[in-house]
């Protein structure tokens, strides 16, 4: 009995596995912001004059913008002023291979089980590894490069292909199209920038791994991911964070466009740190993910595992512009202690016969509360639209919520629409039943929990699921005992 | 194997089981019998370690050692084996991957290293024709949309991998055709030696024709009130259970 206590307490005390700081000095703004800071953080990466203008015009019209107040989450008001916008691993020279990497920062990553040498010839993924604001190492760009590929990071795409990113930047996610949306484009540091010509279908899972270091430092990546007609790209994100005390405010933006017979899929596993237990700390993800399916017979598909961050505000959407285009939502969102999220999808019907599938799958214990909130919008034109909803909350425990707000606007008659719910508590019943059969409550909760997630799990890449498995093991460790 | 001293239980306050005595030896099948409410399943409960019910007296030695010590998973892994009255539904879990982790768990406590898949379907193969059971259920979520009859199957099939010492079978023939009910008890009696052994929980007679007792005890509440062989069974059936009742106003004095 002894040991069984001593086990339920390392369980709940383990802290969080990816805590730790790399001393690396870093170039950073001072705090606050105001048109200065825009000038500065533009200068610094050399940027060209149109894209200073826009970042102005986004600040200008942030600051008339007000933070959003409709999400089923709570916070401490946050203070603008006492953020920097801009932190940098300073370097003299940048890298040209690896071998010219910070070895700190490379054990770093080592430590997160990411070692860029070994995934280089192992792993077959390329990745576009952000440290704080700045790219440091990009692997396997030859390569891709010989298939007219560009994977590589924002900074580097408004340099090299300033035409690419000057057409698209935007056009999903327009630089006011909300407020922190707006806070980004106009700060925003660095990111990644993918271009897949025509025709063509990238070999290979194309990565990024996000990560905040520096404390204190605000995180506002920009990614925007072009797939022309008839290409095809699947790109993984996956994130840790560091233990912080104060909170962190990260606002990414992610903009998808796929021309004609395009298709993007991109999966996530987010695992920022979520605050201790009681709610102290923690990183506030608010984040605007949108894709486009601008051509005809186009195909966008999100895949997230949602497990870190103390707060998120996040809904990764599809318009579906295009003929017969198609949109795509797999969400698992795993919220414990003190955790909230508010998070879902939209679904933009605008072209005729496009058809949307939203699968969500909400996991709540501890003190914490999981929204799930989505839009299904068909437009006048849309005819012979079509929707499939699900939505099932998972109940750990008796101290924590799952709100689930489906909104639908139908504009067309023919539409089709399907909207099925549940919410379920694990069962005491169903962890005794495998108790009985040797397997003890931990494992138990596991396996109940990962059949739960199983659809969503089905979506993604296979390495990414095994790493999401793990994830979701961690991340509820503790919360039946 | 199985010793039952004045137990003792309750739920929720309400003692059910008041002072129950058994013993069970290896090689034996024990049929515990009695009206709805008498404590049949609490005291299936009680053995298995389901933290519902309070043990509030009494004691239960197993295999020379302290049962109520023990922690549910534990005690699945020293061999007892609870047949549930009503199997639950785990969606999204498959049915072998279910019974493999049950398998292993039960394996690595035991010193025995893992089964990898191949041989755990070799294993399941063998298995599975025991209870007669399609093997298309194999890869279905466990219990899932399950019928009455394959639900039953599935654990007398869980029962056949794990290869228990102390079986369980709380109320089996519940819900069974009689042709589920003759391949349920067929498995049964195909898994019985010398070395381990069945209690059988039912609230009627026609189990019992298939699966033969050594003994049967009429649970009266919450105390054994008659003992025999199953000819007391057929009593039973003739003359209701009013009739132990009445007996056991008269004969259960001294407990």
């Amino acid at each position: 009995m002894s040991t069984e206590a001593q086990e339920i307490q390392d369980l709940t005390g383990g802290e969080y596995k990816y805590g730790f700081v790399t001393d690396i000095e870093s170039d950073t703004v001072p705090k606050g912001l105001n048109e200065d800071v825009v000038r500065l953080i533009s200068s610094k990466k050399e940027e060209p004059e149109w894209l200073l203008e826009w970042r102005l015009k986004a600040f200008r019209m942030w600051k008339q913008m007000e933070e959003p107040r409709w999400p089923n989450v709570k916070y401490e008001a946050i203070d603008y002023q006492d953020i920097s916008y801009y932190s940098a691993p300073r370097m003299k020279d940048k890298p040209k291979s690896l071998d010219e990497v910070d070895p700190e920062l490379l054990a770093t990553y080592e430590k997160l089980g990411i070692p860029l040498r070994e995934q280089e010839m192992l792993a077959g993924v390329a990745v576009d590894a952000v440290f704080d604001s700045v790219s440091v190492a990009t692997t396997f760009k030859d390569k891709l490069k010989d298939m007219g590929i560009i994977f590589c990071s924002f900074s580097e795409a408004v340099r090299e292909h300033p035409d690419l990113v000057r057409r698209y930047l935007g056009s999903v996610v327009p630089a006011a199209d909300n407020f922190f949306a707006a806070l980004n484009s106009a700060v925003f540091s660095d990111g990644s920038f993918v271009y897949i010509p025509k025709g063509v279908r990238c070999p290979m899972e194309l990565s990024t791994y996000f990560r905040i270091n520096s404390s204190e430092t605000g995180q506002f990546e920009r990614t925007l991911i072009v797939a022309d007609e008839g290409a095809y790209v699947s790109y993984l994100e996956g994130c840790t964070a560091p233990i912080r005390d104060e909170n962190q405010l990260h606002a990414a933006v992610v903009e998808l466009v796929a021309l004609d017979n395009a298709q993007i899929k991109y999966s996530t596993v987010q695992n920022w740190y979520p605050g201790d237990k009681d709610g102290k700390g923690g990183i506030y993800n608010f984040v605007t993910k949108r894709g486009k399916c601008a051509g005809v017979n186009s195909k966008i598909s999100w895949t997230q595992v949602e497990t870190g961050s103390a707060i998120t505000w996040k809904y990764p959407s599809c318009i579906l512009s295009g003929d017969n285009s198609v949109g795509e939502f797999y969400s698992v969102a795993v919220t414990n202690n003190m955790q909230q999220a508010d998070t879902g999808t939209k679904m933009i019907h605008i072209g005729k016969n496009t058809r949307s599938t939203i699968v969500s799958k909400g996991i709540s214990a501890g003190r914490s509360q999981n929204t799930y909130r989505g839009l299904v919008k068909i437009s006048k034109q849309a005819d012979g639209a079509r929707n499939f909803s699900q939505c099932d909350s998972m109940l750990i425990g008796d101290t924590c919520g799952a709100h689930t707000f489906p909104y639908i606007e139908n504009h067309n008659s023919s539409a089709q629409l399907e909207h099925e719910a549940t919410t379920s508590k694990i069962g005491e019943d169903q962890i005794f039943y495998c108790n009985q059969r040797g397997i003890a409550t931990e494992d138990a909760v596991n396996m109940i929990v990962n059949g739960f997630c199983k659809e969503v799990f089905r979506e993604l890449p296979m390495e990414f699921a095994v790493e999401a498995q793990k994830l979701l093991g961690i991340s509820l460790e503790g919360s039946v005992g | 194997m199985l010793e039952i001293r004045n137990l003792h239980a309750s739920v929720a306050g309400k003692p059910i089981l008041k002072g129950l005595n058994l013993s069970v030896q290896p090689g034996e099948i024990h049929a515990i019998m009695g009206p709805n409410g008498s404590g049949k399943s609490t005291l299936a409960g009680v053995l298995a370690g389901r933290d519902l019910y309070e043990v509030t007296q009494g004691e239960i030695i197993y295999k020379g050692r302290n049962l109520l010590e023990l922690s549910a998973e534990e005690r699945a892994c020293e061999g007892v084996f609870l047949a549930f009255q009503y199997p639950v539904e785990i969606p999204g879990v498959s049915n072998t991957y279910f019974l493999k982790a049950a398998l292993n768990a039960v394996r690595k406590y035991q010193g025995q290293a893992e089964l990898d898949a191949v041989d755990f379907l070799a294993l399941m193969k063998e298995k599975m024709q025991l209870v007669e059971m399609n093997p298309a259920l194999l890869n279905r979520p466990v219990n899932a949309g399950f019928s009455g009859g394959e639900k039953k199957r599935n654990e007398i099939l869980q029962m056949a991998v794990l290869n228990p010492l102390l079986s369980i079978l709380d109320e089996t023939d519940s819900g069974l055709d009689i042709d589920a009910l003759r391949i349920v008890a067929n498995g049964v009696n195909k898994l019985h030696t010398p070395d381990n052994a069945a209690i059988v929980v039912t609230h009627y007679q026609r189990l019992l024709n298939y699966i033969v007792p050594d003994f049967v005890h009429v649970l009266v509440d919450g105390r054994i009130v008659t003992s025999g062989d199953k000819e007391l069974a057929f009593h039973l059936e003739e003359q209701g259970y009013d009739w132990v009742k009445d007996h056991a106003d008269t004969a259960g004095q001294p407990a």
